[in-house]
């Protein structure tokens, strides 16, 4: 019995597909609830550099009381949160506001079944991963007008109309820009079809050895960079946080929410970032490809990227060592101080850890330890390109004023929609150069011929 | 690979999808009434990916359930639900939808007692690309080859006619909106 469980728990262990793929639901479970727990910790960890960072850009301090640098306040706002009291006012629809708040975490969290992490990490590869991921998120903008009609209240109802307003908008250009990255997938020198799985994206990419950022520069570069606003305006995210205008709407549509509910609401909108933040990556900066994966491919460079993810936490727990270096040494503070010590102790441990696999599983062996190492590799470098784009979307927060709503409509349709047509249309015409410049030139003569029998 | 597709799954979404379909027709408050329509558009795009026709579950879920329920929804938020439930219902179609429900009905029960016999056996290799292609073949003859990529495809390929179809209907769809708005043309 105990060796059967022990069997099926590592019948995939052997294997490089995703348990999708494999069809093995116990590892698939694993890995949801890993992911689950991911996620969790990076809007737990988003939290605390947002209001970090966001102090920072405004030269205050931040949270600084709960544990050091205040490194403890999102626990203790989670705490809060919990048990603060749930009211649903007398005049909501009970039903539908009970169930809004759900609509968009279910909605932000389903998405993360085909984010690829590797080429065997993720939950399953779908044939339509990316028309998976655009359908899913798009079913989040539900949750926002059910909680905005549902409070039954003036502000919720005009930040609910004005959020599915500019969600609806946005799509469409953001939908043209992401085509026109599927379209270059379609393009391997192999003859191989397009794709719409995410995985197929990122290996499209390393086939043809360039990330699709860089691809018919600069069309590629426009594709992300209108991709990368609306993805701003989709998660409801400064500048373009009409939804939620304080200045205008108090808190746009969860203005009646409090508590627990509340926080469903952010755990779902920040979910929602990473998870768009994901797309942008897997499409257009090549997914969990280390950096000059063709160029620097010697087994040297293979060995020295490899270090990267131990070096990172090591850095961390440098850090941190400094900080509890630099505490003053007040008693009020030892709590404080033996607290960050053992976070930092457990940081270099966990540097260590990483290194020990990356020396261990060294070289292109199939060996377990190589497959650990590649496996913390990818997962590492895709976690890092998605790690940048959550400081932008703090950095946009602290740089711009929020649109008006008529500028934010402009913006939309009038701007990044014609440009993303151009530019999915100038996308599909490059690769026909050929062809259509000889249409042109038979077209031409013909003319020309016409024109001189006349004359 | 075991199939994950079993009876129970499929048993599960049509369930959810005939409770649901009832629940928007019997709900007073329209916003109630979209919410059970979603979810039965989301248990239908269920059901199509369980006949492996992944593309079609997923454009339902993109062009319905997140696009089209959300003007849905927009729309309905600006009526006042307070006063339109206690307004007289004004229509008194109901006998002919009886009716025609009942023959669909009939139609499905004689379907599925007689199906062996009506239906053929097997499908195409490709689920989802088969039926196009041989429609397409039987207007077109063999299949239209227009422009070819460099990597050997085929620009409108087999495709072609659903896609000429496809834009057919919207054509319509569009010129009903016109024809219905427009008291004058």
């Amino acid at each position: 019995m105990l060796h059967e469980m022990i069997q099926t728990f590592m019948s995939y262990l052997g294997q490089t597909v995703t348990p999708g793929q494999a069809g093995n639901q116990l590892w698939a479970l694993i890995y949801v609830l890993i992911i689950f727990a991911g996620v969790s910790v990076a809007v737990i960890c988003m939290n605390w550099i947002e209001r970090k960072a966001l102090a920072h850009f405004q030269i205050r301090l931040g949270p600084m009381r709960v544990g050091p640098h205040g490194l403890l306040q999102p626990f203790a706002d989670a705490l809060k949160l919990m048990l603060k009291e749930d009211i649903i006012p007398a005049e909501a629809d009970a039903a539908v506001f009970w169930v809004a708040p759900l609509i968009g975490l279910i909605a932000a969290f389903t998405v993360y079944t085909v984010i690829p992490f590797g080429p065997s990490q993720a939950v399953s590869d779908m044939n339509i991963g990316i028309l998976f991921m655009l359908g899913v998120s798009s079913l989040g903008v539900l949750g926002i007008v059910t909680a905005g009609w549902a409070s039954n209240s003036h502000y919720p109802l005009m930040g609910a109309l004005r959020s599915s307003a500019q969600m609806v908008s946005y799509e469409v250009a953001m939908g043209l820009a992401i085509v026109s990255a599927i379209l270059m997938t379609s393009l391997n020198s192999n003859g191989a079809d397009g794709t719409l799985s995410m995985i197929g994206i990122v290996q499209a990419q390393q086939q043809q050895g360039i990330w699709f950022l860089f691809k018919f520069f600069p069309l590629g570069l426009i594709a992300f960079v209108i991709f990368a606003i609306a993805m701003v305006a989709e998660t409801n995210r400064s500048p373009f946080d009409l939804a939620e205008a304080e200045s205008e709407l108090t808190a746009g549509f969860h203005t009646e929410y409090s508590g627990l509910r509340w926080s469903l609401f952010m755990l779902a909108e920040y979910a929602a970032m990473i998870a768009v933040s994901s797309i942008a990556v897997t499409l257009w900066l090549g997914g969990w490809m280390r950096p000059f994966p063709n160029v620097l491919h010697a087994p040297v460079w293979e060995f020295i990227f490899s270090l990267f993810p131990g070096l990172t936490f090591g850095a961390l727990a440098a850090i941190a060592f400094l900080g509890t270096a630099r505490m003053p040494s007040h008693s009020f503070f030892r709590i404080q101080r033996v607290g960050l010590g053992i976070f930092a102790a457990l940081l270099g441990l966990l540097a260590l850890l990483l290194l020990l696999i990356a020396v261990a599983g060294r070289g292109n062996d199939a060996s377990l330890a190589a497959r650990f190492r590649e496996g913390i590799d990818y997962v590492y470098w895709f976690v890092l390109k998605v790690a940048v784009f959550m400081y932008l979307f703090i950095w946009y927060r602290a740089t711009w004023p929020r649109y008006r709503f008529d500028q934010l409509m402009r913006v939309g349709w009038k701007v990044l929609l014609p440009i993303s047509l151009g530019v999915l249309i100038l996308t599909a015409m490059v690769p026909l150069r050929r062809e259509l410049w000889e249409l042109f030139i038979q077209i031409l003569t013909a003319i020309w011929e016409t024109i001189r029998r006349i004359l | 690979m075991t199939p994950v597709a079993t009876p129970f799954f499929f048993y599960m979404l049509a369930g959810a999808a005939i409770l649901s379909a009832m629940l928007v027709i019997t709900r007073r408050n329209a916003v109630h009434s979209a919410l059970s329509l979603i979810v039965t558009l989301l248990s239908v795009a269920g059901l199509y990916l369980m006949l492996y026709a992944p593309f079609v579950a997923g454009v339902q879920i993109i062009v319905y359930a997140g696009g089209i329920m959300v003007l849905f929804l927009f729309v309905i938020m600006l009526v006042n639900i307070e006063r339109v439930s206690k307004e007289r219902q004004f229509n008194r179609i109901w006998p002919v939808g009886l009716v025609a429900s009942c023959a669909l009905l009939a139609l499905f029960l004689s379907a599925f007692r007689k199906g062996k016999d009506l239906l053929p056996n097997r499908v195409g290799d490709l689920p989802e690309a088969s039926n196009t292609q041989e429609v397409a073949k039987l207007l077109y003859g063999e299949v239209v080859k227009t422009l070819q990529l460099p990597s050997g495809q085929y620009v409108m390929g087999q495709y072609t006619f659903a896609f000429e179809i496809a834009s057919l209907l919207l054509l319509v769809a569009i010129l009903g909106a016109v024809i219905m708005t427009k008291k004058k043309i």
